[in-house]
């Protein structure tokens, strides 16, 4: 490699080293160590001031299969991804297709789909409280215009999550859209040219060459889409709590309760392994399959 | 026909931005009213303050918004040391295990800081750090997302400078600090960018390691003033959200346009 540095072999590994010690001792102490110790707790008994913690192999990991709470925690976080992920990329390439075109009042409609994301979580929550608030808030006041009984949608088990869910995507299709309109740009022109020439029409030309384009971006966004679909929880600690009777209680929220509101560690400890190797599978996944397909050029 | 088309694409995608900003502009005209007049949806009721004094009053408001702009600094300014060395490290040196350690760096982008919580949270003990700001922003310190950014940066500069300095006699630091750090000032800005606007919205983290009014920040203020239990009514709690939400929603609506260049910057590569 002829641009590294003049600098002896030697010099270059002390050096390269020195430089990356820093942050290589933050990500020990903030990400391999505790991953590392998340596993090894996972192992142990939740100890007590007389007995101290004990090993016990797979005993927490049964314990966690056998608690009901647990798959349907499991089950809402499945809902929450598999309603968020595709729901937010669709809205978000809607967004990106007509933030790109030639309407009226381009601007506004640019910034009205991205300020969501500036906003913080809890603040998003805040905002959506009103129109989730039975008979005071918005949604059953027009809902009363057509004669719809009262809701309570934060209240009841089968609303409940989806009230959380339609939140989440308000928030982050704004920010995906960010990205598709990124990768419209890179689209030459003359490809439209092209299929104009042929008398492609718009939704042709959208559906055979641009949707095809956008392919790496979609899996991009879809990565960060799951990635979120595990992180995005801020906004239960506002609306439900993960309630009422778990109905909307998200992965994350279940682990901060055992651990910070329950404090039962281990079974804290187990199921962060769970999440832990299922983003890893999600990692892996994108690395050696998807990425290889879709990159034409 | 396709005309035709063209318009009722429009009004679609205004129809939308209009559904999309409707409940920030909705809490935002609430705040300015009296609860019963915002809850019955009186568009011509008189305006009123009463509500931000009363949030105002409420919370130490400006402790909060001081606690998270220190917040914000001392990541920002551990983030900009950490993977400045590190990214030019992996993207100028030669050293044998180089390659293993940028695949660990990159696989923190999965080991969410979020999700680990209960073991940074001991971890965050045991150094001492618990309710400081130093506690809240050491893990976000040495981000990999960062890290890669400065290494696809640094790789960009033409290696001519990097010789001409070392002519020039200048240390591999000195060259590091006064060629590739100012050639990368875009990079810095899309990146500090992203990590205020991230950090001045976290929640879950400062929530747990925070304890007392000396270090919590807006959000988790705000969670508290807004709790039920609290008691507050809804138009003080829209006055307390659009206080909270107002300088980072007023900067971005100055820098729009930087602002999404710099999403776009730090998203592409």
């Amino acid at each position: 490699m002829a641009r590294s540095i003049n600098l002896d072999k030697k010099q270059q590994t002390i050096y390269g080293w020195l430089l990356l010690l820093p942050a290589g001792v933050l990500l020990s102490l903030f990400a391999f160590y505790p991953a590392v110790a998340t596993f090894w707790s996972s192992l142990f008994s939740r100890g007590t001031r007389r007995r101290a913690a004990e090993f016990v192999g797979t005993e927490n990991y049964t314990a966690l299969f056998n608690d009901p709470t647990f798959w349907v925690v499991v089950k809402n976080n499945l809902i929450y991804a598999a309603a968020t992920v595709p729901i937010s990329i669709g809205i978000a390439l809607a967004m990106a297709l007509w933030a790109n075109s030639k309407i009226p009042a381009r601007g506004f409609v640019r910034t009205a789909y991205f300020t969501p994301t500036v906003l913080p979580m809890i603040a998003a929550a805040n905002l959506w409280l009103f129109f989730y608030t039975p008979d005071l808030g918005l949604l059953d006041q027009i809902g009363g215009l057509f004669g719809f009984s009262s809701v309570n949608w934060l209240g009841r088990p089968d609303t409940a999550l989806w009230a959380v869910i339609i939140v989440t995507i308000w928030k982050e299709a704004g920010f995906f859209m960010i990205f598709y309109l990124a990768a419209l740009q890179t689209i030459p022109e003359d490809l439209r040219e092209a299929a104009n020439i042929e008398g492609a029409s718009r939704w042709t030309f959208t559906r055979r060459i641009v949707l095809p384009l956008l392919m790496p971006t979609t899996l991009f966004i879809m990565v960060n889409a799951m990635i979120n679909s595990v992180k995005l929880i801020d906004h239960l600690f506002i609306l439900t709590k993960g309630g009422p009777n778990d109905a909307s209680k998200l992965i994350l929220y279940y682990i901060w309760e055992m651990a910070f509101a329950f404090f039962d560690a281990p079974a804290a400890a187990a199921t962060t392994v769970i999440v832990l190797v299922v983003l890893c599978t999600v990692a892996a996944v994108q690395f050696f399959m998807l990425d290889r397909r879709t990159h034409y050029q | 026909m396709s005309r035709f088309l063209r318009h009722i694409e429009g009004a679609g995608a205004i129809l939308l931005a209009i559904i999309w900003i409707s409940p920030l502009v909705f809490a935002f005209w609430a705040a300015f009213h009296t609860t019963s007049d915002a809850v019955n949806f009186r568009i011509f009721a008189p305006w009123t303050m009463e509500n931000f004094r009363t949030a105002w009053e409420g919370a130490p408001w400006l402790r909060y918004f001081l606690n998270t702009f220190i917040l914000v600094t001392v990541v920002l300014i551990g983030q900009f040391i950490l993977t400045t060395l590190a990214g030019f490290a992996f993207a100028q040196l030669r050293f044998p295990g180089k390659d293993f350690v940028f695949i660990l760096v990159l696989m923190q982008l999965f080991i969410l800081p979020e999700v680990l919580i209960v073991e940074n949270y001991a971890m965050v003990s045991r150094l001492g750090l618990f309710d400081t700001f130093l506690g809240v922003g050491m893990p976000y310190m040495a981000s990999a997302f960062g890290i890669f950014l400065m290494r696809q940066a640094f790789k960009s500069v033409p290696v001519e400078l990097h010789e001409a300095a070392k002519i020039e006699g200048c240390s591999l630091l000195g060259i590091l600090w006064r060629v590739y750090v100012p050639l990368a000032r875009p990079t810095y800005l899309a990146y500090a960018l992203v990590s205020v606007s991230t950090h001045w919205n976290n929640f879950l983290w400062p929530l747990i390691v925070t304890n007392t009014t000396a270090t919590r920040p807006l959000t988790v203020g705000l969670s508290i003033f807004g709790a039920p239990e609290s008691g507050v009514n809804i138009s003080v709690i829209s006055a307390a959200t659009m206080m909270s939400v107002a300088p980072l929603l007023i900067v971005f609506l100055i820098f729009q346009r930087q602002f999404v260049q710099a999403f776009l910057r730090t998203g592409i590569k």
